[in-house]
């Protein structure tokens, strides 16, 4: 913003020789694009952070069977609605590593649910790189290390425990797992929806390009959260939580697309009557060379923006399906899913360890949206 | 517009019938099992009277009344949205009161986004940079990043323990069915507090920053610098002419903002138990009612282009640059 009445005026006197050098250009609007994408990047501290959450999430993707202390959907009967389990250091004032404080259920018989006491005098040291529950890592071979896990006869929730004694912590773990690919397979869709119609609509124009806009407009108009509990209504019961998965994602990609493809239209409606289009038609380049070696390469950047926008509705498009129940069925773990579980006012009152699945969503929703904010920041430059 | 209706509601009727089955045919089957001979006639009839026994192509013409359906169901454009097979009720009766009270809660939902982005839309970019602009942005995107229901949930836990404000449902049940009074309106408008909280706060967020970059960029503009120069008072300054001009986009995204409130009501409404449509659509979905499910969904989608047509309305009248027509030679 520039304000009129705080103009700016240089004390030095006039040096007509100084900007001779560099033709009175700035100087670092010579660098190539590249760096000078990265640099304004590197700016925004928000979006670099977010970055580096993300990368970190998406890293312990393949590992979470590590990472979760306990099985996915293994049950403690003895621990329903366990409380959480602080992680401590120091007992009785002297500092021993990480341990937790066992506990133990009584019955409640007044409100009939169970109370669960700390036992103060017997530390539970935690264990570290330890063998506990077996799994089949990557569905290759038989494995049983993880990262964390309780004492020898000991419990460690965490995050507490959900309505069957399953560890909310390592559900969590494993929930990222759907809930952070779910996006990822959704854009996929709906980018190769976007730019096939959008180009075929930026690139040819006339009949072929009302038609497209017409769907757009009609897509558009539709809401979308009613739609999605339509689509996903239709898909069988019988299929696996993989198939389930899939459709999911697919759906939740099938209704993306038009803000995309706007964007990809109108970019090539203008990059379209560039020389270099006009040069390559000329050498014979067919329509599907053109748009993907010499268009596509010029909007990418737009496209990577949009995508990273889009994701974080996904990511809350699937959280509310499963939640609704009309999304992933249990035994699939996501993160809707699991608050599927804190559907009534009971679990918010005595039991809010079940919904802390909220914090990961709302994180990674941030984390998207302010990347996205610095990328489309970045991707211009020039501005 | 009408032509968009034509083909959303031909899409709805596709999607509705995807699931393979419908109500009538399950129904049929559970009723021959246990060997109720009457009923599973009855079922018969209602098939036939609803021509699910036709094709689809028929079926759909039939359901939207361009075409005579057997046995007198005359279909959408003659006013009978058919019958809810769940409910045993035509759907009409079923939905009653609800759709009005769907469209009230969303049109509460839109003015409270109005009434909310618009001050801090405004505050945010005269004082852009400030701690009241960091503040303002902080909250746009912790709403923009809750998933509403969970902000349901625990806004109706906390608005009830705390405030004394009443949960679930639109009403006190003491007045349901009743003709509308004063005390009923009084106990809906108490009732609509957290759900437009709710409902709205995710369209706020996206208003509040679209309102501030819109009118940050007039500020920058000389005229602005001119009325500053001639020394009209800040107020002024800022809503007379600029604001004014930063309001023309904000009118125009009606157009984004109606199907994700429409949307966000929905779900809402099931965590609430409102009786809005978004409980029944999810009862219609579960038990492939068809007619139920296909009416309450071109029912939303009809919602959100009448909004748009309004937005388009309210947009010519606001600014006299826009003009719909053809552009004279």
């Amino acid at each position: 913003m520039s304000r009129m009445d705080e103009h700016y005026v240089d004390p030095t006197p006039y040096d007509p020789d100084a900007d001779a050098d560099t033709g009175g250009a700035r100087p670092e609007l010579d660098m190539p694009t590249g760096k000078l994408i990265r640099r304004r990047f590197f700016r925004h501290k928000l979006a670099v952070i977010s970055a580096l959450f993300l990368a970190f999430l998406y890293l312990c993707l393949p590992f979470v069977e590590l990472i979760a202390p306990y099985g996915a959907n293994e049950r403690q009967a003895d621990f329903l609605y366990a409380p959480p389990q602080g992680v401590h250091f120091m007992h009785e004032g002297e500092f021993i590593g990480p341990f937790v404080y066992p506990l133990t259920a009584e019955p409640d018989l007044e409100n009939f649910k169970w109370d669960y006491v700390q036992d103060r005098s017997t530390p539970q040291k935690l264990r570290f790189f330890c063998s506990g529950d077996e799994y089949r890592f990557w569905g290759l071979f038989e494995a049983d290390t993880h990262i964390v896990c309780p004492a020898e006869g000991g419990t460690f929730f965490l995050l507490g425990a959900d309505r069957l004694g399953r560890d909310v912590f390592s559900r969590l773990v494993y929930g990222a797992r759907i809930s952070l690919t779910v996006g990822l397979i959704g854009i996929a869709i709906s980018l190769l929806i976007g730019i096939s119609l959008g180009g075929l609509a930026g690139y040819f124009g006339g009949w072929i390009d009302a038609t497209v806009q017409r769907m757009i407009e009609v897509i558009r108009s539709l809401p979308e959260l009613p739609i999605w509990l339509a689509l996903s209504a239709a898909v069988p019961p019988q299929w696996s939580p993989v198939a389930v998965f899939f459709m999911i994602s697919i759906i939740l990609g099938l209704l993306d697309w038009p803000g995309l493809a706007r964007a990809v239209r109108s970019k090539l409606l203008s990059l379209r009557e560039e020389e270099f289009v006009r040069a390559a038609e000329l050498i014979g380049a067919k329509p599907t060379r053109v748009i993907r070696t010499h268009l596509i390469p010029n909007f990418m950047s737009h496209i990577v923006v949009s995508a990273s926008l889009s994701i974080p509705s996904m990511i809350l498009g699937e959280t509310a399906l499963s939640f609704l129940g009309l999304g992933l069925r249990p035994p699939a773990v996501s993160w809707g899913v699991m608050l599927n579980d804190a559907q009534n006012l009971t679990v918010v009152e005595f039991y809010p360890w079940v919904a802390s699945a909220m914090i990961p969503v709302m994180l990674v929703v941030l984390a998207f949206n302010f990347l996205g904010d610095g990328l489309r920041d970045a991707m211009d430059p020039y501005s | 517009m009408v032509l968009t209706l034509l083909v959303v509601s031909a899409l709805i009727f596709v999607i509705i019938n995807l699931p393979p089955g419908d109500a009538l045919s399950n129904q049929i089957a559970e009723l021959r099992a246990q060997g109720e001979a009457a009923s599973v006639a009855r079922a018969e009839f209602l098939r036939t009277q609803y021509s699910l026994d036709q094709p689809l192509w028929r079926q759909y013409l039939i359901w939207l009344g361009a075409m005579p359906g057997p046995d007198g169901f005359s279909g959408l454009l003659q006013g009978d949205y058919g019958w809810s097979f769940e409910f045993d009720a035509p759907v009409s009766d079923v939905l009653g009161e609800s759709l009005w009270l769907t469209v009230v809660v969303n049109l509460a939902a839109l003015l409270f986004i109005y009434a909310v982005s618009l001050p801090l839309g405004a505050i945010a970019a005269v004082k852009a940079g400030s701690w009241l602009d960091y503040f303002i942005a902080i909250i746009g995107y912790i709403g923009l990043a809750t998933p509403n229901f969970l902000l349901a949930l625990i806004l109706l836990y906390y608005g009830q323990q705390y405030l004394n404000l009443p949960i679930g449902g639109l009403m006190d049940p003491a007045f349901e069915g009743e003709p509308m009074s004063f005390a009923k309106l009084q106990s809906i408008l108490a009732h609509l507090i957290i759900p437009t909280i709710v409902i709205g706060t995710a369209g706020t967020a996206s208003m509040i920053r679209r309102l501030r970059a819109n009118l940050l960029d007039e500020l920058g503009k000389p005229y602005v610098a001119t009325a500053k120069a001639k020394g009209l008072s800040p107020f002024k300054r800022v809503a007379k002419y600029p604001l004014r001009a930063a309001l023309n986009p904000f009118v125009a995204d009606i157009g984004n903002l109606l199907p994700s409130l429409v949307s966000g009501s929905v779900l809402v409404s099931v965590v609430l138990s409102l009786p809005t449509l978004g409980p029944d659509l999810l009862a219609a979905l579960r038990a492939q009612d068809q007619y139920l499910a296909g009416f309450i969904l071109l029912f939303v989608s009809a919602l959100t282009l009448v909004g748009m047509l309004i937005s388009d309305i309210l947009l010519a009248v606001l600014d006299p640059r826009i003009r719909f027509g053809g552009r004279r030679q």
